[in-house]
């Protein structure tokens, strides 16, 4: 790792305040990807602002939705009695992220901040509606995730919370990466008084996305067999070494047909 | 699991004496120790694959902060430094001899593979070193890279020495006879099959630490190693021309090695070197990324198999046709494992009259191939299994049916196979029944009924496997072109109070030789088990021995220490003789006692140690004082385990997802010595085999980087990957050594692939697959799924 | 660098350390405590398993300063004296380990698994390991070690 400096402040204001103070600063969460990014020397930030002391940690229960902080750990998310109580398929997410310590010490701003690809959480945040709250401005989850690695946050500026809506059914069901154990494709589907939002992750080349055949039939009918007679495109979706585009539109169909219960 | 019981001696599951160290963090690895002085070494890597090296520029590393010495291969080759030898060499079939070119410490004038190592950085920390590494500038004129084996020799030419980039084309057996059993027979089953590229993976990664002694000019060396001693041979007599007493080379707790650890790698050598160079202690510890670079990996063969029958499904000819990847240089015992290790075990468990194969071992732009568990046996034991398999189903017999009928019988042993070895003993049968009845076989029908209620494939697979291990017979080495010996050595010193120190010139990086070699010692001299300590691992404290691998520590080793015991028994029976004022012919030696036969008078174990050092009532005139012997063991021949292993899968065809849901497991090792530790050596090989069956694999792209260079694309089976296993046992004990041993280390990586992938094939039956190369990865499987299907629909 | 100062076993660690300064680092390097290993780059292979504030945590993938003011347990602090603490007896009854360099991750993972959840299943104990690799054992006996360990941790 470059070296770098360390700032861990007490509140938002100050990260915000300190991050300007440097030259090229970033955020550092749980450090999940972070970490293993400057050890490897992909990054050489002048400094990291340590935003855990930010009182960022919290989850309440709004009314129609879930509000979590975005330094709250995966394993909180897990283990909370409200999520599970609201939104179950979401504390089974987060119960399948990565493994252990992973979930102890990764946070779902992180995560969302990130917007890997791979990570669970974008899935969520996508198709429970959730609005993104950061310390300017609130932002809704279609107008968050902007491409791969990519999303509408700009520089200098902190998720504070996330507010995923209540569903009246939900649910996620990953198949991992055999090696790194990452979504290969996760689809979150969850179903709303005014209709079905599936969102898939791991599979799309610009991130996680919204699938709106599915959508639409599940909005109609909510069933997994209301997808049988459906052509997944494998237009536009990752081909690594584990799984080529038509496998990753077989396993979006299968998922979402497991994940509709 | 086998209960914990207070008999120490041979046949007993004693708990590991090595454990507690470990379980508390104590274990003492080459990266835990630390020198004063000490700085440390990072290797600038190509990351190309071929390439000539145009010019290097050191100039500002040099002066980087930290810094203390940059290093390239010219400063290698002026002080005349060799570099790794290739330990075991093969004639080829147009009589030259195997083409051997250098591999020098640090490249000269060219790189071969990404992560061949271009110049070392010394400074006072790494982070510092890594830094100086990216201000070394090196101009290369990349050259066409070498990455398909099968195709090498049309390839760009990578040694000068290489021509048609091929080591060499090797061939054993009759081939004029298999050539006419093949046009005679009544039915030629032919099979193509991939044995994938795997990466060793021990968890502790490779690190060396050296020192220099500038006063009785010295050097002492910590390393990663299997085989200290041949460590330092090679470093001493090979590379630095230095006598080997200027040496010392220590492989304390060394983490798992599975063959990656065998051979001397450029960067210990490099750290022995630059410690004198710059006169304080040099340490090297890779990192992952490295070891997936630059540690040899295993297997990469391909093999046109045809196995002729008769009209009764006897076999009576097989022909193998095998081309193997070793690389960009050649390793240690790189040329030993498709050959010799590959070619000799072709008649498996059976009887067949006729056997040729011909090996062409070809140089690529891909780091070095060499021994992984199991080492040439899980290739001959894979082709031939699947072989087998292939060939029931063609003649509509149950596999286990067919291997029967194949079967060398019992009462053929000694058995001379037509590739070169002679199995001693060994009876097959009886684990192939065991196996079945452990998995309940008869009864298989109903559960693939059942599984397809669910919308589930059930399939088994079987696997009858034999290996040659416990090497070797040194003569026979010889002759097939091993430059080393293959004896095992053993120091056995019984201190004053009764208490033994074992020397073992074998090494244990996680088979609990401390224990195993202890009870041995404890069961023959009826003592107990906590009065033996084993020392091993350090070439100033144990006799030159020749290190672990290919399952030969216990035959080898153990045998070594049984014969070192058997003589302080001898020893023991004068100076008792003695002391009872009896014959020695009169002695019996039983339960730690030396008793005068139909007497009561006798004289404890303890006693005879006293005696030899207080020697106060002592023959000495005719017997020198203390008690303490070595023993040389040769072995006479290999030894052969052999067993059936029997997996059975579920295959989920929306996403291809296999699942092991059971395993058994029935192997003839011998007698056991610690059935516990036993156990645990099957497990590991099994889930090794797992892996390379199901997950494993490394994919180098077009342009020779290594696309699986990390734990997030190369799939290292973890504890939710496997399923718990069945393991029995039979024993035809070895017939050539005293302790009827065979070896256990290897037998689980070599049965299982094919188990697998026949099991997974039979699962697939019913949609018409009849071929499955491994890995059988989810969208493998997948798609295999879907082609059947839309042949089907045609 | 700055200084930090943290609860190691049971004893307060004050020392500067550079910004940058991993906390396996601190613990192998500044402490000298080399029982938590380090076996990969990527996070995955779990040698390096520690407890830091009661849950179990990778130490490659934190910066020492991030561990300020906690308390920190590995594998040296896990034993009470010479006594060794259940889990790690029962690795030593079932043959849980072979070459030990995994072990101590596992160990500390194995611990913090069955604290949360005491009648554990042999399904939730492969689950729970996913971030520990052994290459030696082929997970068969560890399972069976962390089963044993729990029901001597009273499940």
């Amino acid at each position: 790792m470059y070296s770098t400096k360390y700032i861990k402040p007490n509140s938002t204001s100050e990260a915000l305040e300190a991050i300007k103070s440097m030259g090229e600063g970033k955020f550092l969460a749980g450090g999940m990807t972070l970490i293993p990014t400057l050890k490897q020397r992909l990054a050489s930030p002048d400094g990291l602002v340590d935003i855990s002391g930010c009182d960022l940690d919290s989850i309440s229960d709004e009314g129609d939705t879930i509000k979590i902080g975005a330094m709250t750990k995966h394993a909180s998310v897990a283990e909370s009695g409200l999520v599970n109580e609201a939104i179950p398929a979401l504390a089974k997410l987060a119960d399948g992220i990565g493994d252990r310590q992973v979930r102890n010490r990764g946070t779902l701003g992180g995560s969302v901040a990130n917007n890997d690809p791979s990570a669970c959480y974008p899935s969520a945040v996508l198709a429970l509606k959730a609005i993104v709250h950061t310390n300017t401005r609130s932002i809704e989850a279609d107008e968050f995730f902007t491409g791969m690695f990519e999303t509408a946050l700009e520089e200098n500026e902190i998720i504070e919370a996330i507010s995923f809506s209540k569903p009246t059914k939900a649910n996620y069901v990953k198949f991992p990466n055999p090696a790194s154990r990452y979504a290969m494709v996760g689809v979150f589907v969850a179903q709303f008084n005014d209709g079905v939002r599936v969102a898939v992750t791991g599979a799309g080349e610009g991130g996680v996305f919204r699938h709106a055949e599915m959508e639409a039939a599940l909005s109609s009918n909510y069933n997994a067999d209301a997808l049988s007679a459906l052509e997944i495109s494998s237009d536009g979706l990752i081909s690594d070494l584990h799984a080529s585009p038509e496998y990753r539109a077989n396993l979006i169909k299968e998922m979402t047909k497991r994940a509709v219960v | 699991m086998t209960e914990v019981t207070k008999i120490d001696g041979i046949g007993s599951s004693v708990r590991r004496t090595e454990d507690k160290k470990f379980l508390t963090g104590k274990g003492r690895y080459t990266d835990d120790i630390n020198r004063p002085g000490q700085v440390q070494a990072y290797f600038l890597r190509s990351d190309v694959a071929h390439a000539e090296i145009k010019s290097i520029d050191t100039k500002a590393a040099q002066s980087a902060p930290g810094v203390v010495g940059v290093f390239t291969g010219s400063d290698i080759a002026a002080d005349k430094v060799g570099g790794p030898i290739c330990g075991w060499v093969v004639p080829c079939r147009d009589g030259s001899s195997t083409k051997e070119p250098p591999h020098p410490l640090l490249a000269q004038g060219k790189v071969r593979f990404v992560g061949d190592a271009v110049a070392v950085v010394v400074a006072e920390t790494m982070e510092q070193a890594k830094s100086a590494a990216e201000l070394i500038d090196v101009d290369y004129n990349e050259l066409t890279p070498v990455v398909d084996f099968v195709n090498a020799d049309e390839g760009a030419q990578i040694h000068e020495e290489v021509p048609n980039n091929c080591y060499f084309d090797w061939e054993l057996g009759d081939e004029s006879a298999t050539n006419k059993a093949i046009e005679s027979a009544a039915k030629v089953v032919k099979l193509s099959v991939r044995n994938n590229r795997l990466v060793p993976n021990a968890m502790e990664p490779r690190s060396a630490l050296a020192e220099y002694d500038s006063l009785d000019e010295s050097y002492t060396l910590h390393t990663t190693s299997q085989n200290p001693h041949l460590t330092r041979l090679v470093l001493a007599a090979f590379m630095f021309a230095i006598p080997e007493s200027k040496l010392r080379v220590i492989a304390p707790d060394v983490g798992g090695g599975f063959g990656s650890k065998i051979y001397v790698y450029i960067e210990e050598a490099v750290c022995v070197w630059a410690s004198k160079k710059i006169g304080r202690p040099v340490k090297w510890t890779a990192d992952r990324t490295q070891a997936f670079l630059t540690d040899c990996h295993g297997r990469d063969h391909v093999n046109d198999v045809q196995l002729a029958l008769d009209e009764n499904n006897k076999i009576i000819g097989l022909r193998v046709d095998t081309v193997c990847n070793l690389g960009a240089y050649l390793s240690a015992f790189s040329v030993v494992v498709p050959t010799i290790l590959h070619g000799t075990l072709l008649s498996g468990q059976y009887d067949i009259p006729a056997i040729y194969t011909n090996v062409k071992g070809m140089a690529t732009n891909t780091v070095n191939v060499d021994a992984y568990r199991g080492a040439g046996r899980p290739e001959a034991t894979y082709l031939l299994e699947r072989t087998m398999e292939t060939a029931a189903k063609e003649v509509g017999m149950d596999p286990a049916e067919f291997r029967r009928i194949n079967f060398i019988p019992k009462d053929a042993f000694p058995y001379q196979t037509q590739v070169a070895l002679q199995y001693d003993i060994g009876d097959y049968e009886p684990h192939l029944d065991k196996a079945m009845e452990m998995i309940d076989y008869s009864n298989f029908e109903k559960r693939r009924a059942e599984a397809a209620k669910r919308g589930m494939y059930r399939g088994i697979g079987m696997s009858s496997y034999i290996e040659a291990c416990g090497l070797a017979p040194s003569a026979v080495v010889g002759a097939l072109g091993g430059r080393v010996g293959q004896w095992e050595s053993a120091s056995v010193r019984v201190n004053p109070t009764g208490t033994i120190s074992v020397f073992t010139g074998s090494h244990s990086h996680g088979q609990g030789h401390a224990t195993t070699f202890a009870q041995i010692v404890a069961d023959k001299l009826g003592i107990p088990m906590e009065n033996v300590e084993v020392i091993h691992g350090d070439t100033d404290k144990t006799p030159f021995g020749m290190g672990s691998y290919g399952s030969r520590s216990l035959a080898s080793g153990g045998s070594a220490i049984s014969k070192a015991v058997d003589k302080i028994i001898n020893k023991s029976k004068k100076i008792a003789a003695h002391l009872l004022e009896a014959s020695e012919d009169d002695i019996d030696f039983k339960d730690g006692k030396f008793v005068v036969g139909g007497t009561d008078k006798e004289k404890a174990f303890g006693e005879i140690a006293l005696a030899a050092y207080v020697p106060h009532n002592y023959p000495l005139e005719t017997l020198e004082p203390g008690l303490e012997e070595n023993a040389f063991y040769d072995p006479t021949n290999f030894v052969f385990p052999s067993g059936t292993h029997i997996a059975e899968v579920e295959i989920d065809p929306a996403t291809g997802v296999v699942e092991v849901v059971d395993w058994a497991a029935c192997d003839d090792f011998g007698n056991l010595v610690n059935p516990m530790i036993v156990e645990g050596q099957v497990h590991g090989g099994i889930a090794q085999g797992i892996g390379q069956a199901l997950l494993e694999d490394a994919h180098y792209d077009e342009n020779g980087q290594l696309l699986t260079a990390s734990y997030m694309d190369y799939c290292m089976p973890r504890a939710d990957d496997l399923p718990s296993f069945k393991v029995g046992y039979t024993n035809t004990p070895c017939t050539h050594n005293d302790l009827g041993v065979k070896g256990c280390g290897e037998a689980g990586a070599i049965a299982s692939p094919p188990a697998l992938i026949n099991a997974v094939i039979d699962a697939l039956s019913p949609l018409g697959v009849t071929d499955m190369s491994m890995p059988a990865t989810p969208q493998k499987v997948w798609k295999a799924i879907q082609e059947s299907q839309s042949v089907a629909a045609e | 660098m700055g200084e930090i100062s943290l609860k190691l076993n049971g004893k307060l660690e004050t020392k500067d350390v550079a910004d940058n300064t991993l906390l396996i680092d601190f613990i192998r390097e500044h402490v000298g405590l080399t029982g938590t290993h380090v076996g990969c780059d990527t996070s995955q292979c779990g040698a390096c398993v520690i407890h830091l504030d009661g849950v179990s945590v990778k130490a490659c993938t934190m910066l020492a300063k991030q561990a300020e003011g906690s308390e920190i347990v590995t594998i040296e602090g896990l034993a009470d004296g010479d006594e060794l603490h259940p889990m790690q007896q029962a690795f030593h009854e079932n043959h849980g380990l072979q070459c030990g360099f995994c072990t101590p991750g596992m160990v500390m993972s194995a611990v913090e698994m069955v604290t949360k959840n005491k009648n554990i299943s042999e399904d939730e104990i492969r689950k729970g390991l996913e971030g520990n690799i052994c290459r030696c054992t082929g997970y068969h006996n560890i399972v069976q070690s962390v089963k044993a360990g729990a029901a001597k941790m009273g499940g």
